[in-house]
This record gives structure tokens, C-alpha cells and sequence, in this order.
């Protein structure tokens, strides 16, 4: 069985969000860059798999320019075997899954995170899963391989369900699917420079949406304290000032 | 030509956020000159379908059929194809939530369609189409432009009021052609939460942090959201001391809600944290630090220790 990583490269959870020209790009200056969470834990339960058995190989590929490298190799040195760079920048999602589709053929099962912790897409494992006719399952919190097929446990709204189904499988994983992500220890950082990392050039594809422009949250009002002796006022000004109860 | 809105329903009931779809599809057809088609799968009756006429919806289409019991993707996103195909949609319009967030991105492939998720209100223009929605798990926000005749979105949680109107809804029984290979989903169990308002529904949520010191000291909030009628939720490392059940884990990594109030006990107020709660109406923050970071983000607070204060905000509310 062969697995399929997709890794996207996002900037570290605590930064502080700016903007540049005229707030229509990201402005990434002194921003340190991570495996976005879902993909670091997706990348974990692989190695799980792997490990229990039945796992021949684990790659991990990202759409990005060569500046996403260190994360791929982050990602090598995790445990992934081998690594696909598509030499393009992420411009949305449908670009994004039909540069993938040119390398996801061939894998049994296919990981991708529920959303990129970056523009919060929740997009780009189904629509790869529908390009390439492939089955998926979201939401996914857990996953076992049953011969050629896959148990699966999912969050549906309002509950929870297992689930069987054959792959080639695309994964949508969330919470749950490992419980702490693998960091990368000595040993495998040393392994990584010497493991494969193939850069493929992008096909042809139009995106289909495109940022207009920014905007940062407006500045709070000052949050409206009261007195612990008091506490009751609040349900008092939840009532009558916010008028929310 | 066509809105079309995919509905939920849980045993038959919709849920609340199927009417605030239909309503929120209704004032984009008004602004475009065009109609609203729903589209329900599962065994609803025609009483409750009539109810989605209520909020704006012209034509119901309603799928009856026990394979798609199963939830399958592949074989839901056929379902909603045929449907836009049928119906001419120019725009096909989901909930945020597990099975829009499944369905979507499927349907805008078939569909050559844009597809942004999340969106919060109405559109900002209609020619060109952009919408608003949430970036860097609430730390901006982006103006998206469609480039596309058709469009897929889905609707983020609690952002649009339900508008009853008029109803002069036809309901049509509609049967996709999808072959039984299709569907690939074989569910062997389905645990449903029962009894306690979902998190993802609730208008008001208790949440607790590491503040609450033990997964014992839980009584206070469960008293005050059953006063309340409020979903609970919790902090990660709360749920990953097995306080509480990771069901209720709330931000970056877990559930992101939008509650009218979100109450934080003994939460810290980490940039993670917020990222899932960021979007409440109102947030009140009970911190025995004043320094605490989520009372730069809440809109009432008290500095002060959870265990004074939670039989105080019993009291109050039983006195209201
Ligand atoms: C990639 C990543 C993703 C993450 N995702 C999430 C996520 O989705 N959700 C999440 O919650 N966290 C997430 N975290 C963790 C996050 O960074 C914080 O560690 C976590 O939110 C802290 O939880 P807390 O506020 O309950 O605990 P603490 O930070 O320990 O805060 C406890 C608070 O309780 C107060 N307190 C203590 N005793 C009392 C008392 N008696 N009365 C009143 N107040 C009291 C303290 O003053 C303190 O402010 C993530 C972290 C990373 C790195
Ligand atoms: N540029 C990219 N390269 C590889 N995988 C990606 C990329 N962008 C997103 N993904 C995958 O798709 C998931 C969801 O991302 P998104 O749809 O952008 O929210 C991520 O968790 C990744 O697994």
C-alpha cells in the first residue's frame, strides 16, 4: 500500500496577521513557516500505519515555489519517504487539486488536512478526490487499513460514525485522526537531506476565484468589567444591554 | 436559471440552519432576478418540506431514496449535480459544516464552478460576485472574487437571520440516476448525541478551560447551560486530559462556532483558543488573571475566581 501525504505550507499558528499593497497580499516578512496542524497529524497516523505494517512507502507532496522546501524536508525528516514539490505558487484550491491530481494517481490512499490554517479553504481533498473519481470521506478522526479497504471513523453533525469503504481513498482528516503530532528527532533530520525530493513542473489550470483584497478586524471596545462580588450584573447587562438573553 | 440550497435534516426535521440557507438564498435571488430550489434528501415529510417554502424557496426537490442514508460523498455530490444540472443553478449553496464541507468541493469540480466556504454575509457586489469570508482562522477576513458562470458556497454557521415569507412552494419528488456501484460508504455504527443541545447549533455556549482545575468540577457549568439551554465546549487540554469529551474541544484544531454568547471559565485565551470562538456575538471571560489575554478579545468580563463566581451566575439567571 502506498500513501499519499498532501502538505501545506502555512504560516506558524501565533502569527500576527499583516498585509502589504494596499492590504491585497500577505505580507510573509519574518514569518516563521510550518506543515499546516491537520497535515503534521495526517503525516503521524501514516507513520502509525506504517509501522503496524501493510505500509510499503509514504509520500508527502505540496503545490508551493521552492521556498515551501524546509517544510517538505520537515516532513521527510518526520518519516515520509519521499517528497513532490509542483514548482507553482498555491493560487486556490481547484489550481492547487489539479496540480495534484498529475502526481496522486497510483496511491491507495491519499491524506489531506480539512482546511489550511492560511485561507481556511476546506476545499482542496475534495475537490482532488472528484477529479480523479476517487472515494472520500471527511471529517475523518480515525483510520485503519482492512485489507483493500479502510475503516474509517467520522464526525458527522451531530454524531460520530465507523465506516467501511475501498480505496483508492481520499481522507479528509481533522481531530482525532493522531494524538500528537511527530517531531522531527536527530536521526531522521540527517536522513532527510539525503531522501528524494522530486520538483515537478505544473500543468495547465485556471483558477477560478481570486483575493480581491484584506481586512483586519476592526479594534475591540474595551471589554466591560465587573466586580466578582457582583458577577450577577452580568446576567443583568447580557439582558438588557447586549440583549442577548 | 436557478439558486439551488442543500438542505439537512436530522430524522426527518430540518435543522435551523436549512431555513437560514433558504433565507439567505431568497435575498440573493431577489437581488439577481432569479428563484430558490431546494433540494432534500432522505425520507421528510410533505408538511415539513412545505417549511422550506416558508423562508423563500420556490420549488422543493425532494430525493427519497434510503441509499443515500449512508452519507456517501461521491454519491451525495452526483445527487446535488444532477440536481444544479437540472434546475440551470448558477449558484449552489451549502452549510459550513461536516457534510457541506464533504459535499462542496466535489460539486464545484463537476460543475466547473468557484467554490468558497465559510462565507459570512450576502455578497459585498454582484458584478463582479465577491464574497467575505474568514482567513487565518479569524485573524482577517478576505474580499473573494468568483471568476466563474457558476458558484458553489458554503454558508458559515449562524450568519444569516431567517426572513419568513410568502410561500408558494411546489414540492417534486426528484430521482437521480446513480448507478449502486457509486456508493461506496458501508456505515456499521451511528452515535448520535442525544439529550444536549449541540454544539454546533447552541446560541449560547459554557465553555471551560484549564482554570477548572479537575474534570470533577464540571456541575457548576452543566447546571448553568442547563438554565441557559446551552451547548457546552472546553479548551484542548481540557479534552486532552479527558475532562472532558474531545466532542466539546473548541478553536484552531477543534470546533469552530459562533455562538450569540460564548462564556469562558478559566480559559487563558491562546490565539488557538480564539481562532474557534472568535466569531461569538459576545464573549464573556470569568479569569482569575487580569492579565489573561482573552479579556482583550471578550466584551464583558469579571477578574475574579470561577468557583465564586459560577453559583452567583446560577443565581442570576434563576432570578431572571
Ligand atoms: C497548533 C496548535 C493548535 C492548537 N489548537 C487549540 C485549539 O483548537 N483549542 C484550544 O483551546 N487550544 C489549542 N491550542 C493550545 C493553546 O495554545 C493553549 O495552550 C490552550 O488553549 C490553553 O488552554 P486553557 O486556556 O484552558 O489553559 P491555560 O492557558 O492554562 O489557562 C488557564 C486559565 O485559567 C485561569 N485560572 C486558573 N485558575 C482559575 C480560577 N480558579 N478561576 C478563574 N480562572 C482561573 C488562569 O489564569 C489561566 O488564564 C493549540 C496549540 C497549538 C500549538
Ligand atoms: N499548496 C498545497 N499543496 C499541497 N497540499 C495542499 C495545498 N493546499 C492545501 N493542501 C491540502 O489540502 C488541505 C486543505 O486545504 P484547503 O482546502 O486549502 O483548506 C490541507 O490540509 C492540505 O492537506
Amino acid at each position: 500500500m502506498k500513501i499519499l501525504v498532501l502538505i501545506s505550507n502555512v504560516p506558524d499558528t501565533t502569527t500576527k496577521i499583516r498585509f502589504t499593497g494596499d492590504n491585497t497580499s500577505f505580507d510573509d516578512a519574518g514569518v516563521q513557516w510550518i506543515i499546516n496542524p491537520w497535515d503534521e497529524l495526517a503525516l503521524t497516523r501514516a507513520m502509525e500505519l506504517k509501522e503496524a505494517g501493510g505500509v510499503d512507502t509514504i509520500t508527502v507532496a505540496n503545490v508551493g515555489e521552492k521556498s515551501t522546501e524546509p517544510t517538505l524536508r520537515k516532513a521527510l525528516a518526520v518519516g515520509a519517504d519521499d517528497a513532490i514539490r509542483i514548482d507553482a505558487p498555491a493560487k486556490d484550491a481547484f489550481f492547487v487539486a489539479a496540480q495534484l491530481a498529475e502526481v496522486a494517481k497510483g496511491y491507495d490512499l491519499i491524506l489531506a488536512g480539512i482546511e489550511a490554517s492560511d485561507y481556511n479553504g476546506n476545499a482542496v481533498g475534495g475537490m482532488l478526490a472528484e477529479i480523479l473519481d476517487f472515494n472520500s470521506v471527511s471529517a475523518v478522526s480515525g483510520i485503519n487499513i482492512e485489507g483493500d479497504s479502510f475503516k474509517v471513523n467520522r464526525e458527522i453533525d451531530g454524531g460520530s460514525q465507523v465506516l467501511t469503504i475501498s480505496g483508492p481513498l481520499v481522507a479528509i482528516v481533522q481531530k482525532g485522526i493522531a494524538k500528537e503530532p511527530r517531531i522531527p528527532a536527530m536521526r531522521g533530520i540527517m536522513m532527510a537531506r539525503k531522501k528524494p525530493l522530486v520538483v515537478a513542473p505544473p500543468v495547465d489550470a485556471h483558477e477560478k476565484t481570486q483575493f480581491v483584497n484584506f481586512e483586519l478586524p476592526p479594534p475591540k471596545a474595551a471589554c466591560k468589567m465587573v466586580d466578582e462580588e457582583n458577577a450577577k450584573e452580568i446576567i443583568t447587562l447580557l439582558h438588557e444591554e447586549a440583549k442577548v438573553l | 436559471m436557478s439558486i439551488l440550497v442543500y438542505t439537512e435534516n436530522w430524522d426527518g426535521k430540518f435543522k435551523k440552519l436549512s431555513f437560514e440557507l433558504v433565507s439567505y438564498a431568497a435575498a440573493i435571488a431577489k437581488e439577481m432576478g432569479s428563484t430558490v430550489t431546494a433540494l432534500s434528501v432522505g425520507n421528510v415529510a410533505d408538511d415539513e418540506l412545505n417549511k422550506l417554502g416558508n423562508y423563500g424557496a420556490a420549488k422543493i426537490l425532494t430525493v427519497n431514496d434510503d441509499r443515500f442514508s449512508t452519507l456517501d460523498n461521491r454519491a451525495l455530490a452526483k445527487a446535488v449535480v444532477a440536481a444544479a444540472q437540472n434546475e440551470t443553478a448558477k449558484i449552489v449553496i451549502f452549510a459550513n459544516n461536516n457534510l457541506g464541507k464533504a459535499i462542496a468541493p466535489r460539486v464545484s469540480v463537476v460543475l466547473q464552478a468557484g467554490l468558497v466556504g465559510g462565507v459570512m454575509a450576502l455578497p459585498v457586489t454582484f458584478d463582479p460576485f465577491v464574497v467575505k469570508k474568514k482567513v487565518f482562522t479569524g485573524k482577517a477576513f478576505a474580499n473573494v472574487k468568483f471568476d466563474t458562470d457558476v458558484k458553489v458556497i458554503t454558508l458559515a454557521q449562524n450568519s444569516y437571520d431567517l426572513v419568513e415569507t410568502e410561500n408558494n412552494a411546489t414540492i417534486e419528488a426528484f430521482n437521480p440516476d446513480i448507478a449502486d456501484s457509486v456508493f461506496a460508504t458501508s456505515v456499521s455504527e451511528t452515535n448520535k448525541v442525544t439529550g444536549q443541545v449541540l454544539l454546533s447549533d447552541a446560541e449560547i455556549v459554557i465553555s471551560g478551560g484549564r482554570g477548572m482545575k479537575s474534570g470533577d468540577n464540571w456541575g457548576g457549568l452543566e447546571e448553568l447551560a442547563d438554565l441557559l439551554n446551552a451547548g457546552m465546549a472546553c479548551s484542548r487540554p481540557v479534552s486532552d486530559e479527558g475532562w472532558r469529551p474531545h466532542s466539546e474541544h473548541v478553536g484552531q484544531t477543534g470546533k469552530i462556532i459562533a455562538p450569540n454568547i460564548y462564556f469562558a471559565f478559566g480559559i487563558s485565551g491562546a490565539i488557538q483558543h480564539l481562532g474557534g470562538v472568535s466569531s461569538s456575538k459576545i464573549i464573556v471571560a470569568i479569569n482569575k488573571d487580569a492579565e489573561a489575554p482573552i479579556f482583550e478579545t471578550a466584551d464583558y468580563g469579571i477578574i475574579g475566581d470561577v468557583n465564586k463566581v459560577i453559583p452567583q451566575l446560577i443565581e442570576g439567571v434563576k432570578e431572571m
